[in-house]
């Protein structure tokens, strides 16, 4: 715990900067203006557009070398424990959990919504739960089909469909 | 006998078909919402709120979705005592305290009794919070009429000054988290000079900015999920409860006991809600901690009083009500279930604050009707499927964790009609996890996410008014008090530490 409360603070620091690198970006159309002009007060504009994120990322940026002091000095909780960050419990269920929902991200862009619904919830509640494949499958079906018909049907919102498009087709005839 | 004209005709628009039948079907989502332990009134808030755009659209009105919402935050304050008493863990943060003595409570076979004072309690906290909105609001917000835009930034700096001075969590972690979400509401295109800004690693989809639901339901759809997966490991064992009608009409007989946690909880919960950053979690704890004081028997706290379940669970329905007031009449989000509404309210078309009342009443007084109907439907709700909610409480993790993150998925998509966004939200659910192991309060960023987009614009006029002259917000008569109140509350840890440090001195010199 007390080496990732370090290394986050690093690289929260790290992203201040970044902002502040950012907020201080000139405008697309006037590229030759030299960076950080828009950081300041300027009499009769008033601040300048990054002058409000810039400041507040230096504050970040402040508060990150606040936190690294506090860990130097051991005064907060995370600094003082010596437990791991994430026991193999917790890195099993990180990987299995955020694993699986990168999976499902992709598997959207493939199989649809409804497609990578069905899917991810097979994957969860029969893998990761291990449930009877009975309830796994009466559930991973029910709310596809749920979803369809209040979104697509009832609310209009077409979700992507992916490759699985043209079995779709039938039903936006029936339903829509 | 304006506002009591202006009340009826709210209660007339709030008992409509429509608007009861919202009323009621976000009570019964918020019970179970507040039920289930790791989702709370700001998780269901948070995932439910792009769906409400299609009620918008089928009603034709915003007080119709508001309505849906204002009453799974009440459902959800109800709902949270259920698993406290019964599981041992809370429902949500909120009922924490509820836990003390109604754990004990269903461990001595009185599960019922701490059940049905737990509803009643709500029922009480709820209307007299209610009644003090009523009588509260309209003259807070004539007063708020005269602010200006120093004013209104010095407002946003007390909101943030509270979470830093009052909200007790790790002061730079706090600050950051606050910094953090106001710089990611300036994501986009700048509305003053139209100049894009921090479009990172030039992706176009950062160009119309980085939506408030997308970090809300990331935070609490994704991150939380993950945290309350790694905390619970999907053990939960529960006490079981014998719910009969004649031991249930025996425990409402026996309520009076709880008289006192009752009051106590419900003056005390609406006043501490009021306080941004505060809201139903430290007004649930101080209510329990001050009836504990006055008790005559404060030994028999922990251990299965009735008033340490009373206290509790008045003040936390209590301070939901106490919360909406400085978001209705100010336009600040005293929590972060009050700051998804209020982004809610936005996006429905309405402008939060003082012209809200005066502009438009059609809203604020059935909104405000809507507040009395969810209550007596709560409580009555709540007592009739008191069994129904138990039985869903065996409903396993590993089946309610994979639909709250397809909920999440596909309410995000829902609501921009965009895969970027739903990318981003889960990238930041995951870092709201790491963050939250780490005790990184992640409250204030979704409140400042929230509020950036207001705050910057009042800050750059004020400043461009006063020639970049800072001294303007501590020289108008009333931005002044408000900017050394919040100044005062951001060094309060410093005086609390100095405190410390003199008294440490002190005892060494003894």
């Amino acid at each position: 715990m007390r080496r990732a409360e370090i290394i986050t603070a690093a690289l929260l620091g790290l992203m201040s900067v970044y902002f502040m690198w950012k907020s201080g970006e000139p405008p697309a159309w006037n590229p030759d203006a030299p960076r950080f002009q828009n950081i300041w007060i300027v009499l009769d504009e008033g601040p300048g557009s990054g002058f409000w994120p810039f400041w507040l990322s230096l504050v970040m940026l402040g508060c990150c070398v606040w936190i690294a002091v506090n860990w130097y000095r051991r005064q907060s909780p995370p600094s003082q424990s010596e437990e791991p960050f994430l026991d193999s419990f917790g890195i099993r269920q990180l990987l299995l959990v955020g694993g699986g929902l990168f999976g499902f991200l992709v598997l959207i862009h493939i199989l649809g919504f409804y497609g990578a619904i069905f899917v991810f919830l097979l994957y969860y509640i029969r893998l990761l739960g291990r449930h009877s494949i009975k309830s796994t499958l009466a559930i991973s079906s029910a709310v596809p089909v749920i979803g369809f018909f209040f979104f697509d049907v009832a609310m209009r919102i077409i979700l992507p469909k992916g490759y699985l498009e043209p079995l779709f087709i039938p039903l936006y005839d029936i339903f829509l | 006998m304006d506002i009591l004209f202006a009340l009826l005709d709210g209660f007339w628009v709030a008992l409509q078909p429509v608007n009861l039948g919202l009323a009621i079907i976000g009570v019964v989502v918020g019970l179970f919402v507040g039920a289930m332990p790791g989702l709370g009134s700001v998780n269901g808030v948070a995932i439910l709120l792009p769906f409400t755009f299609v009620i918008q659209q089928i009603t034709g009105s915003a007080t119709s979705p508001m309505i849906f919402l204002a009453a799974i935050y009440y459902g959800a304050m109800y709902g949270g005592a259920i698993s406290s008493i019964t599981l041992g863990v809370p429902g949500a943060s909120t009922a924490v305290a509820t836990t003390f003595d109604g754990r004990p409570m269903a461990l001595n076979g009185q599960a019922d009794r701490a059940l049905v004072t737990a509803a009643i309690a709500s029922f009480v906290g709820g209307t007299v919070s209610n009644v003090l909105f009523t009588l509260f609001a309209p003259p807070l917000a004539s007063v708020a009429l005269q602010f200006g835009d120093p004013e209104i930034f010095a407002l946003m700096l007390l909101a943030f000054a509270t979470f830093i001075g009052l909200g007790g969590d790790d002061i730079p972690k706090t600050l950051f988290s606050i910094c953090f979400g106001l710089v990611l509401a300036t994501v986009g295109f700048d509305i003053v000079s139209g100049e894009p800004r921090l479009i990172f690693f030039d992706i176009t989809g950062f160009t119309h900015g980085i939506r408030f639901l997308v970090l809300a339901i990331g935070v609490y759809g994704i991150g939380e999920m993950i945290w309350t997966i790694n905390e619970t490991r999907y053990r939960e064992s529960m006490t079981a409860v014998n719910f009969t009608p004649s031991r249930l009409m025996a425990a409402t007989r026996r309520f009076a006991d709880a008289w006192k946690g009752t009051l106590i909880g419900s003056f005390l919960g609406f006043f501490v809600g009021i306080l941004p950053a505060a809201g139903a979690t430290p007004g649930s704890l101080m209510a329990y901690g001050v009836t504990k004081m006055v008790s005559r028997n404060p030994r028999s706290f922990g251990k299965g009083n009735v008033d340490g379940v009373a206290a509790p669970e008045a003040a936390n329905n209590s301070a939901s009500t106490g919360a909406m007031l400085p978001m209705m009449t100010l336009g600040i989000p005293g929590s972060p279930t009050t700051a998804v509404l209020l982004a809610g309210m936005v996006i429905w078309g309405l402008q939060p604050g003082p012209l809200l009342f005066t502009e438009q009443p059609d809203f604020v007084w059935p909104l405000i009707g809507s507040f009395y109907i969810s209550n007596v439907v709560a409580v009555l709700v709540n007592l009739a499927f008191i069994p129904v909610f138990l039985w869903m409480l065996r409903m396993p993790f590993t089946i309610l964790a994979p639909l709250i993150f397809v909920l999440s998925l596909v309410g995000t998509y829902a609501a921009y009609q965009n895969m970027f966004d739903v990318w981003l939200m889960v990238l930041f659910g995951l870092g709201a996890f790491f963050l939250r192991l780490l005790d990184y309060p992640l409250a204030p960023a979704v409140l400042a996410i929230v509020l950036g987009p207001i705050a910057e614009p009042k800050l750059r006029q004020s400043l461009l008014f006063s020639d970049g002259d800072f001294s303007i917000f501590l020289t108008r008569p009333i931005a002044g008090p408000i900017t050394v109140i919040a100044i005062i509350l951001i060094l309060l840890p410093l005086f609390a530490k100095i405190r410390r440090m003199i008294r440490e001195r002190r005892t060494e010199q003894v």
